[in-house]
């Protein structure tokens, strides 16, 4: 569609594309860069890149920083468990979510915008703060054991705070929304003919479902996971807030290699080393957004 | 169709039970007397004293206010970028730069906020170095980066509202002579003012909502709300932090409701409209 002049249209389409530029994508080029070099005390707290040796240009590539992060087994451990804690949580999630997103997807017209509600508004609440109070659930003398206690299930307190469990719960809480929506949309567009064919034909709901929605709602299912699991793996509160003090997530990793020991060219390989492991769902994702817009055209 | 089976909905509700449960406790816990937070001393509570002690924090009010500002820059600026993005995305068809826009307004999505965060912090560093601006990270930083990871969803709010209209109406009014700017003017704006609004809202909380990144581009003197939450609470609760969260619950409830009220009232007014036409028409 011609809708601006051609000057008009570059404007538009320009002035984003070098926001982001300079904002996104220079700022990944300059993390790359920072992770061969090395750590010296001086400001910036790293060394050049080209260095002028008697008026003629040297490159400075170091490795040392990545080799670091293959020798100490600290930070091996700690990518493996964030990849576990990420794909345990996610695969709860989606456990959680598609049954939500079913029944409201087959609600009335009347309750599925205010389900939908109900379950988009802790979003707008403050994350952090939801986070935090799960603190108060889950402590030792928090509200669980205080009911457990009273109750008589438990006899001493059970030590949930600071454990995988919290962590678990404290993303699969903060990301449930994110599963839900992508599931709703997918569900809701289901063709129910098919389904009441199948029942005609005399197959048990069970087997409608494995055979008919599970498939159909299968683009929902990746779209969801890959908006749970991609921020998860470098989730940083919840971990920090809610999760061991002896196994650290690579989030927390970071920011410790830079805040605590300053040492730039660590952390940059480290977020270099994330995003190489996540390329590849960042991309799938990307292409599926293109193809939920492409589709509602 | 109906539901066969109870398991669906008896999971959405106790999933909405488990969304709702450690909300409802922080609005209760901010009434209680006891320091102990998760311990109810019946006696003394309800209480409001947590509420006063809140309106006497200095740090807090100082943080919250710093927080509103930066979120209304943000939200404004990441409408602007975002509105345009979402604009050329849905309407200019394939333009030299489309994938490369499209993956960059998808990705700060997703990306984890520490890797966003530092290689924002490493770049305002290096831009320093080179021309000598920003002079160290504070309130500046932060808005470019809110601006930044905002104005995405913003990116993905405009274009999707705007998939959903065809462009005949626009064509149409070019056709009829209007200019680029009248057809802006006219015919798109009003179409994704709805969409601007809620992406305006996003962003305003994602602003104001955000640790992570923030924390990376923030400097001495400039720490947001957020951060001093974070650095109360990450060694215990504080019951101050419940009475906090409570006002804020109340804030979007009640933001929420309103607008849920406004925008039945208009449709039932427009339905009207259209009822009160076609009689005339007979």
């Amino acid at each position: 569609m011609r809708f601006t002049p051609a000057g008009g249209r570059r404007l538009i389409a320009g002035i984003p594309t070098v926001w982001l530029l300079l904002l996104f994508l220079v700022p990944f080029l300059i993390v790359f860069r920072i992770s061969f070099s090395e750590v010296r005390l001086a400001i910036p707290p790293y060394t050049p890149l080209i260095t002028w040796h008697h008026g003629s240009p040297q490159f400075e590539v170091h490795g040392s920083a990545y080799s670091f992060l293959f020798t100490d087994p600290l930070y091996i451990s700690s990518y493996l468990y964030s990849l576990k804690v990420a794909a345990v949580s996610t695969l709860f999630c989606l456990l959680i979510g598609y049954p939500m997103a079913y029944a409201i997807a087959r609600s009335g017209a009347a309750w599925r915008s205010l389900l939908l509600m109900l379950i988009v508004l802790p979003f707008w609440t403050s994350f952090l703060l939801r986070v935090y109070a799960w603190i108060g659930l889950l402590k030792n003398n928090g509200v669980i054991n205080n009911v457990l206690l009273y109750l008589g299930v438990i006899h001493h307190p059970l030590a949930l705070l600071q454990t995988d469990f919290a962590v678990y719960i404290g993303i699969v809480y903060s990301y449930l929304p994110f599963m839900i929506l992508p599931l709703y949309s997918n569900l809701e567009k289901l063709d129910v003919t098919l389904l009441e064919a199948a029942a005609d034909l005399g197959a048990r709901p069970l087997r409608a479902f494995l055979r008919i929605t599970l498939p159909q709602s299968f683009a929902g299912i990746v779209a969801g996971s890959l908006l749970v699991f991609i921020p998860a793996v470098g989730e940083y509160v919840i971990p920090t807030l809610l999760g061991r003090t002896d196994q650290l997530m690579i989030g927390r990793v970071l920011s410790d290699e830079f805040f605590e020991n300053r040492d730039w060219p660590v952390a940059s390989a480290v977020a270099i080393l994330v995003l190489m492991i996540l390329v590849i769902p960042i991309m799938l994702f990307q292409r599926m957004e293109r193809r939920e817009l492409e589709a509602s055209k | 169709m109906k539901t066969r089976g109870l398991f669906a909905p008896v999971m959405l509700v106790l999933g909405l039970v488990f969304l709702y449960i450690p909300i409802l406790s922080m609005i209760v816990f901010s009434f209680n007397n006891s320091r102990l937070v998760t311990v109810w001393d019946g006696p003394h509570s309800p209480t409001l004293k947590w509420y006063v002690a809140l309106a006497h924090n200095e740090q807090i009010l100082g943080a919250a206010w710093l927080s509103i500002r930066i979120a209304l820059v943000s939200a404004s600026g990441a409408v602007v970028l975002g509105t345009l993005a979402g604009m050329a995305l849905a309407r200019f068809g394939t333009f030299r730069g489309r994938v490369l826009l499209a993956g960059m307004t998808t990705a700060p999505i997703v990306m984890p906020e520490v890797i966003t965060g530092l290689s924002l912090l490493l770049f305002f560093v290096a831009l320093e170095q080179l021309i000598g601006w920003p002079r160290g990270v504070g309130a500046v930083t932060i808005t470019l980066a809110h601006i930044t990871f905002c104005m995405a969803y913003v990116t993905v709010v405009v274009q999707s509202r705007l998939i959903g209209f065809d462009a005949s109406l626009e064509e149409a009014a070019m056709d009829l002579g209007a200019r680029p700017v009248q057809v802006f003017m006219r015919i798109t704006l009003p179409l994704i003012l709805p969409a601007i609004a809620s992406g305006w809202l996003l962003a305003f909380t994602l602003s104001w909502d955000d640790l992570v990144i923030t924390q990376f581009v923030a400097g001495p003197g400039s720490s947001t709300l957020p951060m001093v939450i974070f650095s109360k609470v990450r060694f215990g609760v504080t019951p101050d932090v419940n009475a906090l969260a409570t006002i804020m619950v109340m804030l979007v409830a009640s933001g929420i409701a309103i607008s849920t009220v406004w925008m039945r009232y208009r449709q039932k007014r427009r339905e009207r409209d259209v009822q009160l036409a076609a009689a005339a028409n007979l």
